[in-house]
């Protein structure tokens, strides 16, 4: 059935399907309604489960992290400040191996405040631990929603979907709302294996002295690793069901491009657009999305990215003193390799400016310079930046 | 693709208006896509939302810069916000005022006494609903039915029935000048 959903309605609801049996946590803007409309479905009976009211974002996720540890199905969902005060614990649910499925709907990290949408909060964690998903449009919240807990489960991961706040959010669109009873055949019933049990009690998060503490994190390194298979196998499965499929990237007119945009997000919708402007007029411009950022999709970005003479990278984060951490790990991924695209990197839309066409187009026309000249000047630009600030002391 | 812009204040339903609006283009088999532009959220701040509506699926999110028309919920927003600005040739203004503002007197405006249909009908100032159903007549957006229709699955018993009522008398006595 089609209904128009806002993006936090699409997480809520996807939430909803899974039978998720405790729900822990702490309002936030932008993604408070996540959680309202949770605490709705449980009061109103549509849905069977645990809402466990906590004090801040550290103890969410820490419950989350006991009543998953328990053997149910367990979801939170944050924001920004609310994820930062959450990343102590993050570790923790991934060192343990917790299937824990969160929602973090993209805002900007004070200061200055800011409740409008970039990507430098999931951006800031993306060593903890966890699996990294970031959607496009509302249809791929519900449906990557529903994907999360499958591969949490079958790896014993933790899992990030991450969406652009407001830009997705709080954007209403027409998506497909898959039947319960398909969603079941899709989800089995959560069994976690040795869970906390009075009856077989057993130690979790022991000490991890030095002589095993390194097996453990390369355990968990492979886990991920194997979690770019899972994803595609999970995928694929979702597709035979429900007829969508996503893939750890998109390829967007990019097979035979010369200039590839490489987005992540919302920001890949209008970004399509603009390549479409550039395809009209006979210009080989693409654009390849990454879905999965981690795991970060090395193999399949080598493939998508390696025939270009030049990749612009647009993202919502920085790393500062470095870059943003999407061209970070696309560049990394082509070390050892030939033949490599050229790579510039554009920071933009950071606390939710908008990202026009024209400052797309900026993007693409300086990477269609370096494609002409093989130079790259400077490979880390600001996007849409207010002239006042270039060249003042700092 | 058609795409309104919504003016108004912060608790005036202006993200309400917008999200019904596409509804009923969704209602009438077309794609749609709605979303508030939020300053520092608070109550009684300029606040924007956009509509866009199409024939195929909807893929741009920018924010709206040339919008089709433009609906506004508050007339005191004039004063602080270009309303029209961008606005496309042949675009309307839908106004909530009794006469054409000052600031809009080279505009082609649609004028709505929206404040007054509201406290008739609701018993509260919040114009809405009211200005949905003056969109509906002075544009071929979308249908007063369509209208009518979302605010009976938004809303409940009596109030359904007093948006309902907000919407048709704003859809009777919309001028366009």
């Amino acid at each position: 059935m089609k209904q128009v959903l806002d993006g936090n309605e699409a997480a809520a609801t996807a939430a909803k399907l899974a039978r998720v049996k405790v729900v822990s946590a702490y309002p936030i803007t932008p993604q408070t309604t996540i959680v309202e409309k949770l605490a709705e479905f449980i009061a109103n009976g549509e849905l069977d489960a645990e809402y466990i009211k906590v004090e801040s974002e550290h103890s969410a996720l820490s419950a989350c992290i006991g009543a998953a540890a328990t053997d149910v199905r367990t979801f939170t969902a944050t924001s920004s400040q609310g994820l930062m005060l959450m990343s102590e614990i993050l570790f923790v649910a991934s060192g343990l191996r917790l299937p824990i499925v969160m929602t973090n709907v993209n805002r900007s990290l004070s200061a200055p405040l800011s409740i409008w949408c970039d990507q430098q909060d999931s951006m800031a964690v993306r060593d903890s631990g966890w699996v990294q998903l970031y959607c496009e449009n509302n249809q791929e919240i519900l449906d990557t929603t529903l994907q999360a807990f499958r591969v949490a489960e079958e790896l014993l991961l933790p899992v990030m979907v991450c969406f652009d706040g407001y830009i997705l959010s709080h954007t209403a669109e027409p998506i497909e709302i898959p039947e319960q009873a398909e969603v079941d055949k899709f989800l089995p019933v959560y069994k976690f294996p040795n869970p906390l049990d009075p009856e077989k009690p057993v130690t979790m998060g022991p000490l991890g002295v030095p002589e095993y503490y390194e097996e453990f994190r390369y355990m968990l390194q492979e886990a991920m690793h194997a979690s770019k298979e899972k994803l595609v196998e999970v995928d694929k499965e979702f597709k035979k069901r429900f007829g969508r499929y996503y893939g750890l990237i998109e390829r967007y007119r990019s097979d035979d491009a010369d200039v590839i945009l490489l987005t992540m997000g919302s920001l890949s919708s209008s970004a399509k657009e603009v390549v479409d402007t550039y395809r009209k007029r006979g210009e080989k411009v693409g654009l390849v999305k990454v879905r999965s950022f981690r795991p970060f999709p090395v193999k399949e970005l080598i493939g998508a990215l390696g025939q270009a003479k030049a990749v612009a990278v647009l993202e919502k984060d920085i790393s500062l003193g470095s870059a943003g951490g999407l061209f970070l790990d696309a560049a990394a991924s082509f070390i050892n390799v030939k033949p490599a695209p050229l790579m510039l990197n554009f920071i933009c839309g950071l606390a939710g400016r908008d990202v026009s066409p024209l400052q797309i187009k900026e993007a693409v026309r300086a990477a269609a310079k370096a494609a002409e000249t093989g130079k790259v000047r400077r490979a880390v630009r600001w996007l849409g930046l207010r002239e006042k600030v270039v060249g003042l002391k700092v | 693709m058609i795409e309104i812009r919504f003016h108004g204040r912060g608790g005036q339903g202006v993200v309400t208006a917008a999200r019904l609006l596409a509804e009923a283009a969704f209602l009438e088999g077309k794609h749609c896509q709605a979303f508030p532009f939020f300053g520092a959220e608070r109550r009684g701040a300029p606040v924007v939302a956009f509509a866009r509506i199409d024939d195929k699926s909807i893929r741009v999110r920018t924010q709206v810069y040339e919008p089709n028309h433009v609906v506004v919920l508050d007339p005191t927003v004039l004063e602080t916000v270009n309303v029209v600005a961008g606005l496309k040739r042949g675009g309307l203004a839908v106004i909530n005022a009794k006469k054409i503002p000052e600031e809009l007197k080279n505009a082609k405006v649609a004028l709505a006494d929206a404040t007054a249909i509201a406290v008739e009908t609701l018993g509260v100032p919040i114009t809405n609903t009211a200005m949905l159903g003056a969109l509906a007549k002075a544009t071929e957006v979308v249908s007063l039915d369509s209208v009518v229709k979302v605010i009976e699955k938004r809303f409940k018993g009596k109030l359904a029935e007093k948006n309902v009522a907000a919407a048709k008398a704003a859809h009777n006595r919309t001028v366009i000048k």
